[in-house]
């Protein structure tokens, strides 16, 4: 590692020879810090520092997200094959090539947009670059359709970054959750590209004009988008049990080889991630647990008061597998930046997501995925939360004074 | 009305180190010193110039804003040199020792016999004042006030801390003479408080008029900020005074001889600390005395203190007034390759109160640390981790940002007057964005005092 080192001495020794140079410091001194743990000693106050750090912490979410892509990869290739007449001989390492194919130039653009941004605004402040990025970056690609284009990928990336976090004043600033806010850009931006029947299987469009679709296998829709078609004049099935029988029973849905964003559609991949969260405690339990708690409920309700209505029909824990509920509740909701910052606080933010999640998506079918908007309203909540739970904290010590 | 108290919330720092129970007497140093910024805040008037003789208990200088608080000479000997820094602030006053030492001779106190203003006067001209500190803010208590009861903690809990039981042993009388005196101070109690579990010495068990708490749990429950949040809780106008136990028993001792002798015992602690064990020292004492030949290694970093609170000196530094502790620890100043022992290694050897590292369950039983940042300092992002070793009913990232914003009104109401820079030492330690919250806290004591006192 001597060899290493050096070459990174000589690069800071070489930067710091002119003042032009100087400000491309955060460049190396990023690259630097991912491969050494600085030299910096403690200078006044505790002599001694847990072995904890940003990075540490930043790459473990990583690690939990990597069930979640490979498991994508797959599911990209297996979708794919289902929709294309052609592709009937494929085995399951060539499903999951052309996953890969597909999805790592999500990867890729991904973090070169947005970690370029960071790096203009490193130099431009003369900041280091801090890890924020390093998980956005890699959630972004999950919560996309996958025939999104590329480009659109780039245009949300950069307006996740500025508009969601460098303005606020970077890393630990932001008030939304950066890999939404970019989710809800393209959303908003690009409507046909991100919902709808024709996005969610890889090169869906392409085959239907070519006419390889497998027209009668496949319609290209997501669960939730057949389920909300209940809703409306020409349901894709015609009764619950129809839907269900189709290979949408509980555990298909827990399994997850069904069209969906990248990342999202397998339950138990996500809960890998998720057990390896607990475990190491990254994540607050309090956060995903009253977010599963308060999604739980509010399906539960509306089952009770489903009546004729086909899609409150679906039982709660079914209705909690599809969409982005488990994701959410995993890599979204859990981001220590954008939720509560209190314990007690926790709890009602998460629960209000969670019920607000279940609540848009069901009640309101045009938005077939409400977990994302869900969780972008309880960012936004989050600092009202803390600050009644702060008065509370404040008013008991205040009225000790008073009984004294 | 004793009461028993329990701190859940904190953490044991397990790290090599250990004192011993021996003690030695460290030979007399060549050179003895008091250092004005052992005192937090305090604006030094010298009394003496270089040169001039002084002997144990003779004023050397006095706070210029408080003029009764002097400091005095631990030896005598004569001034011989003032040491200054930036701005000419003095750091440190330097006596060099006779080879024996004559003390300023005054009459043993009759304690029973005196009132609180006499009491307060004795302790003020004999230099035995700056023992007792004050809450809120942390700093030499204010003779003109009286405070709502007085704190002292039977033990210490911070890492490798040294036992108090071995260090008051035999000192029974002294100990209860100084707590006669602080009584006369307060209209309320003084408070001893003692660990739950496991005996105390003598003459913590032994001790009169006292309320002795009994205190469980993990650190910081040595120190007085949780145990006077739970059995006293300071509100703002509120004052409570603390004195370190040793330095109780100091207070004692010159009130039945008349004399300021403030020998003490050290612990010398660390991995890199050879010869651990207890050195029988003057207040002021050179540290080389007890460094010399014992330790290991050159990089190391020697601490007057704990590793949590301890200030860093140099191997021919001065012992800080209050500590009973020194600590040698390697300096951590190389680079580390991110899988092997970096941030992205394994890292059984890293110690940590973090999941994310196997430290806590699968590491050795004690461990080695270096004084490695491990990291880069970072804006907020993990929360909850303050929490978990933050034994006060306060929202401590919460304080610590209305520090640092400057909003003295959040101060107040978020409870700055309940905590002291050491309380924060432990969030300080897990912080995962490396913030020096002891700083920020310290910076916002100052302005509550500057402001609203």
């Amino acid at each position: 590692m001597k060899f290493l080192r050096k070459i990174f001495d000589n690069a800071h020794a070489k930067l710091n020879k002119s003042e032009k140079t100087k400000k491309f410091f955060p460049l190396v001194d990023s690259v630097d810090t991912l491969m050494f743990t600085p030299n910096h000693t403690t200078k006044g106050g505790a002599h001694i520092r847990d072995g904890i750090d940003l990075k540490r912490t930043m790459m473990f979410v990583i690690l939990a997200l990597i069930p979640c892509l490979l498991f994508g990869m797959y599911n990209v290739g297996y979708q794919h094959v289902l929709a294309n007449a052609e592709a009937a001989d494929w085995t399951n390492v060539d499903m999951f090539l052309h996953g890969a194919w597909r999805v790592l130039p999500f990867v890729v653009v991904s973090y070169a947009v947005g970690l370029g941004v960071e790096f203009i605004f490193a130099i431009k402040n003369g900041h280091a670059v801090q890890e924020g990025y390093l998980v956005s970056g890699m959630l972004i690609p999950l919560i996309m359709p996958i025939d999104t284009p590329l480009w659109m990928v780039a245009f949300a990336v950069v307006f996740g970054v500025v508009i969601g976090k460098e303005v606020f004043g970077g890393t630990g600033m932001n008030v939304l959750n950066v890999a939404l806010t970019t989710r809800a850009f393209a959303f908003f931006a690009y409507p046909t590209s991100m919902s709808g029947n024709n996005v969610w299987v890889s090169g869906f469009s392409d085959l239907k004009a070519a006419g390889n679709l497998n027209v009668d296998a496949v319609s290209g829709a997501t669960p939730l988008g057949d389920l909300a078609s209940f809703a409306q004049d020409e349901p894709a099935y015609s009764t619950l049990d129809g839907f269900i029988d189709n290979g949408n029973s509980l555990m298909d849905a827990f399994w997850g080889l069904y069209p969906g964003s990248i990342g999202e559609t397998s339950v138990f991949a996500i809960l890998l991630g998720g057990v390896f969260l607990l475990m190491t405690g990254i994540a607050s339990w309090r956060v995903m647990f009253s977010f599963f708690a308060g999604g739980l409920a509010m399906a539960l309700v509306l089952n009770q008061v489903a009546g004729e209505d086909v899609y409150m029909q679906l039982p709660a824990m079914h209705q909690l597998m599809y969409g982005g509920f488990f994701f959410g509740m995993v890599f979204m909701i859990t981001d220590p930046v954008t939720a509560a910052q209190t314990n007690s606080g926790k709890f009602i933010y998460g629960a209000l997501a969670g019920i607000l999640g279940i609540l848009i998506r069901i009640v309101n079918p045009a938005y077939p995925e409400g977990i994302m908007l869900a969780i972008l309203i309880a960012n936004v909540c989050a600092p009202l939360i803390d600050h009644m739970v702060i008065s509370g904290n404040i008013k008991r010590r205040l009225k000790r004074v008073k009984t004294a | 009305m004793s009461k028993s108290i329990k701190i859940r919330k904190g953490l044991d720092i397990r790290i090599k180190g250990d004192a011993d129970r021996s003690s030695v007497e460290a030979p007399l140093s060549s050179t003895y010193a008091i250092k004005p910024t052992d005192f937090h805040g305090l604006v030094p008037k010298l009394l003496k110039k270089v040169g001039e003789p002084v002997k144990a208990g003779t004023p050397i200088f006095q706070d210029k804003y408080r003029e009764e608080i002097k400091f005095v000479s631990p030896v005598s000997g004569k001034v011989q040199e003032i040491k200054r820094g930036a701005k000419r602030k003095i750091l440190e006053v330097i006596i060099e020792a006779d080879k024996d030492i004559s003390y300023e001779e005054n009459s043993p106190v009759d304690i029973a016999s005196i009132d609180r203003d006499k009491a307060k006067e004795i302790l003020l001209a004999s230099g035995l004042w700056p023992f007792i500190k004050m809450r809120p803010i942390d700093i030499v208590a204010n003779y003109t006030d009286t405070p709502k009861s007085i704190f002292i903690s039977g033990f210490d809990s911070s890492p490798l801390a040294p036992d108090y039981d071995y260090l008051l042993h035999t000192r029974d009388k002294e100990f209860q003479a100084g707590i006669d005196i602080l009584n006369k101070l307060t209209d309320g109690k003084v408070n001893l408080q003692l660990r739950a579990k496991g005996g105390a010495d003598a003459a913590f068990t032994q001790v009169k008029k006292v309320v002795a708490n009994k205190v469980d749990g993990v650190h910081p429950a040595g120190n007085v900020g949780p145990q006077i949040h739970q059995i006293d809780p300071i509100s703002k106008g509120e004052v409570i005074w603390t004195v370190n136990a040793q330095d109780v028993a100091i207070i004692g001792k010159y009130l039945l001889t008349g004399k300021y002798d403030a020998s003490k015992l050290v612990a010398l602690t660390g991995s890199e600390a050879t010869n651990r064990k207890y050195y029988k020292v003057i207040i002021g004492a050179n540290a080389s005395d007890v460094f010399t030949g014992n330790t290991k290694t050159d990089n190391v970093r020697y601490i007057s203190g704990n590793v949590l609170t301890g200030s860093q000196i140099e191997a021919d530094g001065y012992i800080g007034f209050y500590d009973s502790q020194l600590t040698v620890v390697p300096e951590g100043n190389e680079y580390k390759f991110f899988l092997t022992s970096g941030w992205l290694g394994l890292g059984f050897k890293k110690l940590s109160n973090n999941s994310a590292y196997p430290s806590k369950v699968l590491g050795p039983k004690k461990f080695d640390v270096d004084t490695n940042l491990n990291g880069e300092e970072r804006a907020f992002v993990v929360t909850g981790e303050y929490e978990k070793v933050f034994p006060f009913d306060i929202y401590p990232v919460h304080l610590v940002k209305s520090v640092i914003i400057n909003d003295i009104d959040g101060m107040e109401k978020l409870g700055i007057y309940e905590v002291a820079p050491e309380d924060f030492a432990l969030c300080e330690f897990v912080c995962t964005s490396k913030i020096n919250s002891q700083e920020i806290i310290r910076k916002g004591l100052d302005v509550i005092h500057s402001e609203c006192m």
